[in-house]
């Protein structure tokens, strides 16, 4: 069984950094533990690099397979069915028939208006994570084709400060809209995110409202718009266009909800359930319409545009 | 209104105390000689209490903002609708799971007009913070919340919402019965409604748990509230990894009333009486009201549809972002 994950944590945008740092806790440690043999003597400069990411394990079933492998079987682990967490370049590979799609917004960048400073100013966060990664914020949006079927697509990015809901995914959300209604097409979101982003405080907030009233005219338009909810969707994304889909569907075993399970765990005071907030549990009390495998994803799309538009 | 000595102080409210214990004293020295008239000095004793009521909230800050807004005198939503109104109605229920305490709602005459008042609700003591859940709703009492909407606009009743919650409640059946679902719907709805809708925050606005009854056509707070994405002492153990800078947390969210005036995420703030709304229940109800009644003047001459592609662009605004040359 997989460790309890604080959901939270990630919004801090430090949920890379969680081991403790060496410093201080080594010394700790040494207070009560002598090691007689020495550690790794190899200096940092001899050190053989290995191929990064050539072999991958499935926090599930812990089955090892190539990259390469998995990446084929669409970053769904062969022998459990496990679904890892994968960014929008992924979804928009497996999606887009010949991974071929024009990204919209990707000029609307976060800025830091409030001047936020937790243990890092916001702004050195953004700057960080931009030079550290290609993503510009926690959603992207793109246009293109699925089996022949044009739709607009708006993915998140986890990776992105915990696919954080903040100002700059409020705005390519509305404009996607704009965009579906003035081009007549369907509309997905697939979601991946902590919830709202803590660093635009009261402006992350009000997404909520904004996103949820774009919805009303994309539903005024009589368009289609299908929220595929994904590991982990909490806070903001569920209180929003999460649940709002004509069709909300999720992935298999992903967990979803709206406070995270260490607060609700700390509130009641009592353990979980087995397969609490898991998409199964949702739709066993009717909030999915269906559990969708992501190898199946495309062709279930598919299916819907016809069922809908002929 | 709870009167000394069964009022309750703040740690920087404890000026305040002493004076009143100073009152106290100099009333039983007033016993002790009936010969001497004491009168003038309690006089000036009460005119001082007034002037430190005024000079503590003057220069509040922020965290003492969000305790204020948590002052156990403070009133609460019913106090409001009794206060400001005549022939209150509450009605009760979503009409599928039960009767949520923590959400009250019902039809009331507000100077004349019938209105639908809708709010959480505290308790003010064990018993009664037990049944109102701390003023924490679960998703039938959102869903309670959008039964009385569409009933006030069926029968075209503007709608007030008073908020005042620590956030929706984080419990194991709220999971089951869809928590987020239950405030995406209502936000979702209230954008929609063809009725005038004013949100008031009065006490706590804590997340989704407070949007989820306050999207509007306008949306008013009163002085010493707050409003935001979090709590500051959640926000301080997620981004601070630590209970302990609550106070820096509620600096660094700018979940003040002025802060969101000032970002214009909310229209208009509400005075309060000298020192708080727990000072004087009957005038802070009667300042609200005023604050009501004329802000419903301002947005009942739309039209449904003027109104809700208003409150479309209102919530669209909101945000803050660069757009870059690629």
């Amino acid at each position: 069984m997989k460790k309890d994950e604080d959901i939270e944590t990630n919004l801090s945008g430090n949920a890379e950094n969680r081991e403790p740092d060496s410093g201080a806790t080594a010394e700790a440690r040494e207070k009560w533990y002598k090691r007689f043999r020495k550690g790794i003597t190899t200096s940092t400069a001899e050190k053989k690099e290995t191929p990064e990411g050539l072999w991958s394990k499935c926090p599930e079933c812990n089955y090892i397979c190539t990259t390469t492998e998995l990446k084929e079987n669409l970053f769904v682990c062969p022998k459990c069915n496990y679904h890892h967490r994968i960014g929008s370049d992924e979804y928009y590979e497996i999606l887009f028939d010949n991974n071929e799609y024009i990204e919209l917004f990707s000029n609307i960048r976060s800025k830091d208006f409030l001047g936020f400073t937790d243990l890092k100013p916001y702004q050195k966060r953004l700057d960080e994570i931009h030079a550290k990664t290609d993503l510009k914020d926690s959603m992207r949006v793109a246009v293109g084709k699925i089996l022949g079927s044009e739709m607009v697509v708006a993915c998140m990015d986890f990776e992105f400060i915990g696919g954080s809901l903040g100002s700059v995914m409020g705005e390519k959300f509305s404009r996607a809209v704009d965009y579906a209604i003035e081009r007549q097409l369907p509309y997905m979101v697939i979601s991946k995110s902590g919830g709202a982003r803590m660093m635009e405080s009261a402006f992350s907030l009000m997404q909520l409202a904004k996103t949820s009233g774009k919805l009303s005219q994309l539903s005024d338009a009589g368009l289609p718009y299908i929220s595929l909810l994904t590991d982990p969707t909490f806070g903001g994304i569920s209180a929003s266009f999460g649940m709002l889909g004509d069709l909300n569907i999720a992935e298999p075993g992903a967990l979803i909800g709206f406070a995270g399970p260490r607060v609700i765990k700390e509130t009641i005071k009592k353990d979980l359930p087995e397969g609490f907030q898991r998409s199964e549990f949702l739709l066993d009390h009717g909030f999915l319409d269906f559990i969708i495998d992501r190898k199946a994803l495309k062709e279930r799309l598919k299916q819907v545009m016809v069922l809908f538009q002929n | 209104m709870p009167q000394y000595p069964n009022r309750q102080f703040l740690d920087f409210e404890q000026p305040i105390k002493d004076l009143y214990e100073q009152i106290d004293q100099t009333k039983k020295m007033a016993e002790k000689n009936p010969k001497i008239d004491y009168t003038s000095n309690i006089q000036q004793l009460e005119s001082l209490i007034v002037e430190k009521r005024r000079e503590i909230t003057a220069n509040l800050t922020p965290w003492q903002r969000v305790q204020l807004s948590r002052h156990p005198d403070r009133p609460y939503t019913v106090k409001y609708i009794d206060k400001m109104t005549t022939s209150f109605l509450e009605l009760h229920g979503d009409r599928n799971v039960r009767d949520d305490k923590a959400m009250v709602g019902g039809f009331a005459q507000l100077d004349g007009e019938t209105v639908m008042f809708i709010g959480q609700q505290k308790g003010i003591n064990t018993k009664t913070r037990q049944l109102r859940n701390f003023g924490m709703a679960n998703p039938e009492g959102y869903r309670k919340a959008l039964r009385l909407m569409k009933l006030a606009e069926k029968f075209n009743k503007p709608i007030v919402t008073l908020i005042d919650t620590p956030g929706a409640y984080p419990g194991l059946e709220a999971e089951e019965r869809g928590q987020g679902e239950a405030i995406a719907r209502n936000i979702y709805e209230m954008v929609r409604l063809k009725v005038p809708v004013i949100c008031v925050i009065i006490g706590e606005g804590a997340s989704g748990g407070a949007l989820g009854i306050g999207v509007g056509d306008r949306v008013l707070m009163m002085e010493n509230t707050w409003y935001t994405v979090i709590s500051p002492e959640s926000c301080s153990s997620i981004l601070w990894r630590s209970w302990d800078k609550k106070e820096i947390a509620a600096e660094q969210l700018r979940l003040t009333a002025t802060d969101m005036k000032g970002f214009g995420l909310v229209d208009e703030i509400v005075p309060e009486p000298i020192g708080g709304a727990h000072w004087d229940y009957t005038e802070a109800a009667a300042i609200l009201k005023k604050h009501i009644i004329k802000t419903l003047n301002e947005i009942k001459p739309f039209s449904a549809e003027q109104r809700v592609n208003q409150r479309i662009r209102k919530f669209s605004k909101m945000g803050f972002w660069d757009e870059v040359v690629d």
